[in-house]
C-alpha cells in the first residue's frame, strides 16, 4: 500500500470540497452584483447591503434569532453536558437504556414531527407562544448534539485524574468544576457553537413553536425566498456566512493559542 | 469498561448523582416524550372549529367521568382518512423512495471523499474534516437557496451546459425530483462523510498489505477488506441521513414541484393550511411508525459504537 497522498485520493477530496463550496462561493459573488436581475452580471456593487441596512423587518428578525440562538445554545450546553456526563460516567442505573434512547432520538427525529409535537404541548399547557417557546424548543433539539460532542471528548481520556482528585478528598462537584470541566471545555465550546448555528438556522421547528410577534430570520428569509430569488437575500446570506467563518477562525486561533501556551 | 474505571459520578452522594441524572431526564421527558404522547392522543381526536380545534379535550379536573367521556370520544377517523385518500399513501411512498435514492447517492458520493480523507497525511485530516463540516455551519436555508440560483432556468448550470454545447436548449432543473435529490445530497453530505471517516480512519492498513501480499488486486482488497470493515460507518451514515430525509420539508418545498408532495410537506399543509390538527398528528404518528425500525437500529449502532471505545 502506497503511503502519502496519491493523485487519486487528492482528486477525490478536491472534487468533494469543490461540490461543497462552489454553490456558496457563487452566492457570495452574486451578492455584489449591481444588476437587479440575479442572473445577469452588472458589475460590482454593494447596493444590496445598503438596501438591507434599511430593511428593518429583516434586522428585527436577525436580532430575535441571535437572542434565541444564544440563550438556547447556553441552556443546551448545560443540559447536554450533564446528559453526556451521565452516559459516560454514571455507570449502570435503572432506566439507562430509556435515558440514552431519549438523548439520541431527537438527533434523527424528522423536524416536522418534533415541531408539531412541541407546538401541541404548548397549546395543551396554554402558554403564550413566541420568543420563549422557540427557545425551549431549540434547547430540546440541540442538546442532543451537545451531548454527542461532549460524550466523545469524555470518552477520549480516562478518569485517573478525577479519581486522584477524589482520593485526595476533593468533593465530586469541585472535582467536576476544576478537573473535568477544563478538560472537556473545547468540546463544550464546540457544542455551543453547533447548537447556536442549528438554532440560528432552523426554520421548521421555529415555525411550529412561535407565535405572533416573534419572527426569526430563517422564517423571514423563507417567506422572501418563496417569492423568488432576490439580491438582498444573497447579501444577508453572505453576511451570515462571514459571521460563521469569522467565528470558526477565531475558535481555531484560540485553540492554537491554548495549545501553544500549554506547550511553553 | 470496568466499574472501577468510572467512579466519578459513583462516588458522588446519592442525591447529587440523582440530580445530575434527573435534570436532563426530566427536560427530555417533558419536552420530548410527553409531546410525542400528545401527538398520539390528538391523532385520535376529531376536528372541530374551536380553540383548541379538536375534541375530546382531556379534562383531568372532571375526575373519573371526565376520563371516561374522553376515552369514549376518541376515534380512528383520522387514520381512516389516511387509508382512504391515495394522496397520503403516495406521499409516504414518494418520501421513502426519495430518501432511499438520496441515501444511495450519498453513499456513492460520500464514501470516496471519506476514503480520500482517511488516506491523506495524518496532520491534514482534522483540517479536511473541518472543511467538510464547515458548510454545515452556514445556514441550511442559505445552502438550499444557493442551489435555486444555480438550477433556475437562466441559472449557472444551464449557462454552463449551453456554453459547452452539451445541451441546445435550457434544461428544466428546478421543480423536479432531480433538484430535490441534488439539494438533499448537498445538504446531508457531512452527515454521511463523518461516520464513514470515523470507521475508515480506524482501519488497520496492514490488513490491506496482507491482502496485497497474498496477491489480491487492489479493487478486490478494497471490496473484501475495506468495505466490510467500514460497515458500521456505512450503517450509521445511511441511517443518519435516511431518517431525517424521509421527513424533510424545506428542500422539497423550495426545490421541488407542487404536483407531488413529500410527507413532510403533506403534514405541513394539513397543519398550517387546512388547520386539521388530528390529521396532521395522524400523519406524524404514521411516519414515526414507518421510521421506528430505522430509529431503533440507529440507536443500537450508536450505543454499540460507544461501548467499543
Amino acid at each position: 500500500m502506497r503511503k502519502g497522498p496519491s493523485i487519486f485520493n487528492v482528486t477525490l477530496v478536491a472534487l468533494g470540497l469543490a461540490f461543497l463550496y462552489l454553490p456558496i462561493a457563487i452566492l457570495v459573488i452574486y451578492s455584489f452584483n449591481a444588476s437587479r436581475l440575479v442572473t445577469i452580471w452588472g458589475g460590482w456593487s454593494t447596493r444590496w447591503y445598503v438596501a438591507l441596512w434599511h430593511d428593518s423587518a429583516m434586522l428585527d428578525a436577525a436580532w430575535t434569532s441571535l437572542r434565541i440562538a444564544a440563550l438556547s445554545a447556553t441552556a443546551a450546553c448545560v443540559i447536554g453536558t450533564l446528559a453526556a456526563v451521565v452516559l459516560v460516567r454514571a455507570g449502570r442505573f435503572r432506566g439507562r437504556t430509556m435515558f440514552s434512547g431519549m438523548v439520541y432520538a431527537p438527533l434523527v427525529m424528522p423536524e416536522v414531527i418534533t415541531g408539531l409535537s412541541l407546538l401541541l404541548l404548548f397549546v395543551a399547557l396554554d402558554v403564550g407562544r413566541g420568543f420563549w417557546t422557540v427557545t425551549i424548543a431549540h434547547t430540546t433539539v440541540t442538546m442532543s448534539f451537545v451531548t454527542v460532542v461532549v460524550q466523545s471528548r469524555l470518552l477520549s481520556f480516562d478518569c485517573s485524574l478525577e479519581e486522584a482528585a477524589m482520593d485526595l478528598g476533593c468533593p465530586p462537584l469541585k472535582t467536576f468544576l476544576t478537573i473535568t470541566l477544563p478538560l472537556i471545555f473545547p468540546a463544550v465550546a464546540a457544542g455551543w457553537m453547533l447548537a447556536f448555528t442549528l438554532s440560528f438556522d432552523d426554520l421548521v421547528i421555529a415555525s411550529f413553536s412561535t407565535g405572533p410577534g416573534a419572527t426569526t430570520l430563517p422564517m423571514r428569509i423563507y417567506s422572501e425566498v418563496r417569492l423568488g430569488v432576490k439580491p438582498e437575500i444573497n447579501a444577508i446570506c453572505t453576511i451570515m456566512i462571514a459571521v460563521v467563518a469569522l467565528g470558526v477562525i477565531a475558535a481555531a486561533l484560540v485553540g492554537k493559542r491554548r495549545e501553544w501556551v500549554g506547550r511553553t | 469498561m470496568t466499574d472501577a474505571a468510572k467512579p466519578a459520578l459513583r462516588k458522588a452522594p446519592d442525591w447529587g448523582r440523582r440530580l445530575v441524572i434527573l435534570v436532563p431526564a426530566l427536560w427530555l421527558a417533558v419536552f420530548f416524550v410527553v409531546p410525542c404522547l400528545i401527538v398520539l392522543k390528538i391523532s385520535l381526536s376529531q376536528t372541530v372549529i374551536a380553540q383548541p380545534p379538536y375534541v375530546p379535550v382531556l379534562d383531568l379536573a372532571a375526575g373519573w367521568p371526565g376520563l371516561r367521556d374522553f376515552a369514549g370520544g376518541l376515534s380512528l377517523d383520522s387514520y381512516k382518512m389516511l387509508g382512504s385518500d391515495w394522496i397520503y399513501l403516495t406521499s409516504y411512498l414518494r418520501s421513502l423512495a426519495i430518501a432511499a435514492m438520496s441515501t444511495v447517492i450519498l453513499l456513492a458520493v460520500g464514501y470516496p471523499i471519506a476514503y480520500g480523507i482517511a488516506r491523506s497525511p495524518r496532520r491534514l485530516q482534522p483540517v479536511l474534516i473541518m472543511a467538510v463540516f464547515l458548510p454545515f455551519l452556514t445556514a441550511f436555508l442559505i445552502r438550499i437557496y444557493a442551489w435555486i440560483n444555480i438550477l433556475q432556468r437562466e441559472g449557472l448550470l444551464n449557462d454552463t451546459l449551453l456554453a459547452l454545447g452539451i445541451v441546445r436548449e435550457p434544461v428544466v432543473w428546478l421543480a423536479t425530483d432531480t433538484a430535490i435529490i441534488i439539494g438533499i445530497v448537498y445538504s446531508y453530505l457531512p452527515f454521511m462523510v463523518l461516520p464513514l471517516y470515523a470507521s475508515l480512519e480506524k482501519l488497520d492498513e496492514s490488513l490491506l498489505e496482507a491482502a496485497a501480499d497474498l496477491g489480491a488486486p487492489r479493487w478486490k482488497a478494497f471490496w473484501l477488506v475495506t468495505v466490510p470493515l467500514s460497515a458500521s460507518g456505512i450503517v450509521a451514515g445511511a441511517l443518519l441521513c435516511f431518517i431525517p430525509i424521509a421527513g424533510e420539508f424545506v428542500i422539497p418545498d423550495l426545490l421541488g414541484g407542487s404536483s407531488a408532495l413529500m410527507i413532510g410537506q403533506t403534514l405541513w399543509t394539513e397543519f398550517f393550511q387546512n388547520k386539521d390538527w388530528p390529521v396532521a398528528s395522524a400523519v406524524a404518528i404514521a411516519l414515526l411508525l414507518v421510521l421506528l425500525a430505522p430509529i431503533l437500529i440507529y440507536q443500537h449502532v450508536q450505543m454499540r459504537a460507544l461501548e467499543d471505545r
